[in-house]
């Protein structure tokens, strides 16, 4: 069985300067409890891996607007002014990585393997400076895993173990992201008794969560 | 009716009964409202569902259930729903039949750029990379022209998105395809002249009418 810990509480374990991966589209599926509790912290210098940056003053979006990350990993800021105005000022490092390549980069991290061997990509500015790999006739770019130092996963539910659950288009990149850190924290929207979510439908696994986030009071 | 909704209605004549499409952000995802619901379509979202419906009812919203844009949507009887690595498994391995792509350029090569504006907009490529390189048929949906420039040029001048060539093109000006010579104009939108795509068109094109 797992203790619950406030957002404060788990956030005081990430230093300046840490990589971490958040889950979430569009701000769908995003830990908002630890967001906010990110940017009460002060912390900065944070390099986020997320699939987006969400909306001003919505999931990630309010990292970026208080200041706190230094370089961003993903594959969309499109509706994000604020990410774009201080990647235009020289504030912010963004790295656009097509969705689907930076999933699997993800995945290829958590997962044990040493790349992913793609044709998205191919022949445009993001194969620039990578190794290009000819297999049977067919080429494909070499894309490195992405590894972090924390995720910061949303999911409907979770057990008293940690197993979790997700909900609908909030899943996303959540049971990916879970795979790949040193150290995964949850929130949960609700703590269930084992057993209430049926061993079919634990999406993640208990063994590779550290912290559960306690219900919002 | 506007030239978005022209172009989403031409699109949806694309669009074959039983098959899995997804539409792009913005003008693409008008073709879903001219496909009749009885087809057996089912619409993926990269986000992650496939069996995407309609906007739910006033105060029926849910928030853990959204378009790519972040739109409230509903999900129709036999949806799925998936995680990011699933769908893009889907995207790149070929099981989307039709993928509807909105583009700032299409060049003669059939390559498209719908990603950035370099020095002036970065939006990102989202999943349109991937979409553009995986899906098996792909048809870029665009007006013809903006502030009076042509969009289907000879080489993109943007970055492109991938090598792949697009399948079709829908203006609110005409249709093409490509063929050994290269680009071909297949069809006019009603009460549109040669003469006027001609003029409106910076690449050159073949004749197929």
């Amino acid at each position: 069985m797992k203790r619950s810990i406030s957002p404060g509480y788990a956030i005081e374990m990430i230093p300046d300067g840490a990589r971490i991966m958040i889950g979430g589209f569009m701000g769908v599926g995003t830990p908002e409890r630890l967001i906010d509790a990110l940017v009460a912290s002060g912390i900065g210098n944070l390099t986020v891996i997320a699939n987006d940056t969400a909306l001003p003053g919505k999931g990630i979006g309010k990292l970026i607007t208080a200041g706190s990350v230094r370089k961003v990993i993903t594959s969309h800021i499109g509706l994000n002014p604020e990410t774009q105005r201080l990647m235009n000022a020289g504030k912010l490092e963004v790295d656009l990585v097509p969705q689907g390549t930076l999933v699997e980069r993800i995945r290829s991290a958590g997962v044990g393997l040493g790349a992913v061997v793609t044709k998205t990509g191919l022949g445009t500015a993001v194969a620039e400076g990578k190794q290009i790999l000819e297999l049977e006739g067919q080429l494909y770019l070499i894309e490195l895993p992405i590894h972090a130092d924390f995720a910061l996963i949303a999911a409907r539910q979770a057990d008293y173990v940690g197993n979790l659950e997700y909900a609908l288009t909030a899943q996303n990149f959540n049971p990916i992201m879970a795979l790949a850190a040193e150290t995964v924290i949850a929130e949960p929207d609700h703590i269930v008794p084992v057993g209430m979510i049926p061993p079919d439908a634990v999406r993640t696994p208990a063994a590779l969560v550290d912290h559960l986030i306690e219900r919002a009071k | 009716m506007d030239a978005k909704d022209r172009i989403a209605q031409r699109v949806a004549q694309e669009i074959v009964p039983g098959s899995l499409v997804n539409l792009g952000i913005g003008l693409p995802s008008l073709v879903a409202s001219y496909v009749a619901t009885d087809q057996g379509v089912y619409f993926q979202s990269e986000n992650g569902v496939i069996g995407l419906g309609s906007r739910p009812p006033e105060g029926m919203e849910d928030p853990d259930l959204t378009d790519a844009g972040g739109g409230f949507v509903t999900a129709v009887p036999g949806a799925a729903a998936i995680d990011s690595a699933m769908s893009f498994g889907l995207i790149r391995g070929g099981h989307i039949d039709l993928t509807v792509l909105g583009a700032l350029q299409v060049d003669s090569a059939g390559h498209l750029a719908n990603w950035m504006i370099p020095g002036m907009l970065t939006p990102g490529m989202g999943g349109a990379m991937d979409l553009a390189t995986g899906a098996k048929r792909v048809i870029a949906a665009l007006q013809h022209q903006t502030r009076g420039q042509s969009k289907i040029v000879n080489r993109c001048d943007l970055p492109i998105t991938s090598t792949r060539q697009v399948d079709l093109i829908v203006t609110d000006l005409a249709v093409f395809d490509y063929c050994d010579a290269g680009l071909r104009l297949i069809e006019l939108m009603p009460e549109i002249s040669l003469d006027e795509v001609g003029s409106k068109t910076q690449a050159s094109f073949v004749v197929a009418l």
